[in-house]
């Protein structure tokens, strides 16, 4: 579904991440797991075009790495950003639209969307500001299925979120790993090597380790690093 | 001041008003996706005038004239941005605010070239300098189509603000471009949407202005296009409904200072610099602004 080759991201003389490969199939969750500053966030926001990356990406047989960050979404790979970058301007039913922004059909997904996450209906003329935390992570998934992607990347979810919170959204991107293949990035490795099929450790801007998620946790390097020994 | 002088000084403020209004518009939208304030933008207003003269005196009928200039001056104020400000999308704020104030310069003195630096005598068709007379008030039609005029093309603004995606993608990208073309959203489409509503408004604004004014020149940009700024961070810049309040605020003040003490005369284009002066002390975030990082439209 998604290939990514040798990926460089450079800020001015830093280097950020260094000759990264992965591989998404359809039907997987795959997760990058890493610290702070290990690279995630731009290894996802390189593939999306959003920052300047030299390197090969592979979406649905065909070569994006050229393409422009809108285009990109418009071919089905949709991203659900660090932070959730919900717009805080603008209503529930809004930022939805806004995801939908090149469909036709928009009542439809919206009811599916709020099928899905029933506590966004009860709010959905509320400005996008007005939610909470778990809910706008909730909005910013739902928002980006309303572009009906064919591929879902989500940039720590869980980011700042309660424990008990953290849990409904790892639920919800569960459940959607049956519709959707996802590339899934975690600081809470475990929580995400849990739920996922294969999974990439990222230290430094370069991949250390690639494996089947059972094996990762089984990992005793990985274990002493990321997962509280 | 009796009463039939007080009326003849509220339409009058109405229609300096909406002129201020409709380019205060453009300063505030621009500011709101770009981050800019857009100096060459009170340049528009004297394209929009000077393109109407152009095709009017080539024999062209009126208001195909006004058509074609108000087009014209959406179609150099997209250029405007193509051109000039797009290659420093991600460049310091200043470099933009320089280039700005550098393609003032320019269009005022292409205008200067191309037709002249002495004023113009705009001799608008009959229909529009016919004047009523309503017991002692004097009414040049013009007096009163232009605030009409305003408050649909406002209105319709507003509609393609609230009601319309694109209306909606502006709002967003007010708040977040970044997040905007996540959405499959080309954002330099929406950024350029808003150049063709910000300049087709100084365009019918400079129209406005040339019908009442008779006279035009190169530079008269300037000084109507500062005021409009003043407007605009009067309102809360940002805030298109704060434009137009800020637009009518500073029109009916300038008529009715004078109107009061004519002795004032001259300093009437003090006063909108007087109330920037003013905002920029006591409310820095202008009328409905609330939070510079939260007022956006």
């Amino acid at each position: 579904m998604l290939r990514v080759e040798n990926l460089e991201v450079n800020y001015g003389v830093i280097s950020a991440v260094r000759d990264i490969s992965l591989d998404v199939q359809s039907g997987q969750l795959v997760t990058l797991i890493g610290a702070n500053g290990a690279g995630k966030t731009s290894t996802l926001n390189s593939i999306v075009n959003v920052i300047k990356k030299s390197g090969k990406v592979i979406f649905n047989n065909k070569d994006i790495s050229r393409v422009k960050t809108h285009n990109i979404i418009k071919s089905g790979l949709a991203l659900v950003p660090e932070g959730r970058k919900i717009f805080i301007n603008l209503t529930v039913d809004e930022n939805l639209r806004m995801g939908a922004f090149n469909n036709e059909g928009f009542e439809n997904f919206k009811s599916e969307v709020y099928d899905k996450f029933p506590r966004l209906k009860k709010k959905k003329s509320q400005l996008g500001g007005t939610l909470s935390g778990g809910e706008q992570q909730m909005l910013a998934i739902g928002r980006a299925l309303m572009s009906k992607p064919k591929m879902l990347m989500l940039d720590e979810p869980s980011l700042g979120l309660a424990p008990k919170i953290i849990g409904e959204v790892f639920e919800i991107v569960t459940e959607l790993k049956k519709e959707i293949p996802i590339l899934l990035i975690e600081q809470n490795a475990f929580a995400a090597l849990k739920i996922a099929d294969y999974g990439y450790v990222l230290e430094n801007g370069s991949i250390e380790l690639g494996g089947r998620a059972d094996e990762l946790i089984g990992n005793d390097d990985v274990r002493a690093k990321y997962l509280g020994g | 001041m009796d009463f039939s002088i007080f009326l003849q000084q509220l339409v009058n403020g109405a229609s300096l008003g909406s002129m201020y209004a409709l380019i205060a518009i453009g300063y505030t939208m621009v500011y709101g996706v770009l981050r800019l304030i857009n100096f060459a933008h009170g340049d528009f207003m004297m394209v929009g005038a000077f393109l109407t003269l152009f095709g009017y005196s080539a024999g062209i009928p009126f208001e195909l004239s006004v058509l074609l200039a108000i087009v014209g001056s959406a179609f150099i104020g997209v250029m405007t941005d193509k051109i000039a400000y797009k290659p420093l999308r991600d460049a310091p704020k200043i470099s933009l605010l320089i280039t700005a104030i550098g393609i003032s310069f320019f269009l005022e003195n292409l205008f200067i070239v191309l037709f002249g630096a002495t004023p113009k005598a705009f001799n608008a068709p009959e229909y529009l300098t016919k004047v009523f007379h309503v017991g002692e008030i004097y009414l040049p039609i013009s007096v009163i189509i232009i605030p009409i005029v305003t408050v649909l093309i406002l209105t319709f603004i507003l509609y393609i603000l609230y009601k319309t995606k694109y209306g909606m993608a502006i709002r967003a990208l007010a708040f977040d471009i970044p997040t905007v073309k996540l959405m499959g959203v080309d954002a330099d489409r929406i950024i350029m949407i808003v150049f063709i509503i910000g300049s087709s408004l100084a365009a019918i604004g400079g129209i406005f202005y040339a019908v009442s004014y008779p006279s035009i020149d190169p530079l008269m940009g300037i000084i109507v296009g500062l005021k409009a700024f003043a407007a605009a961070v009067l309102g809360g810049i940002g805030s298109v409904t704060g434009a137009v309040l800020g637009g009518f605020i500073l029109g009916f003040t300038e008529i009715f200072v004078v109107a009061m003490f004519p002795e004032l005369g001259g300093y009437k284009d003090a006063f909108a610099f007087f109330f920037l002066i003013l905002v920029l002390l006591f409310r820095p975030t202008g009328i409905m602004g609330e939070d510079l990082e939260r007022s956006r439209f």
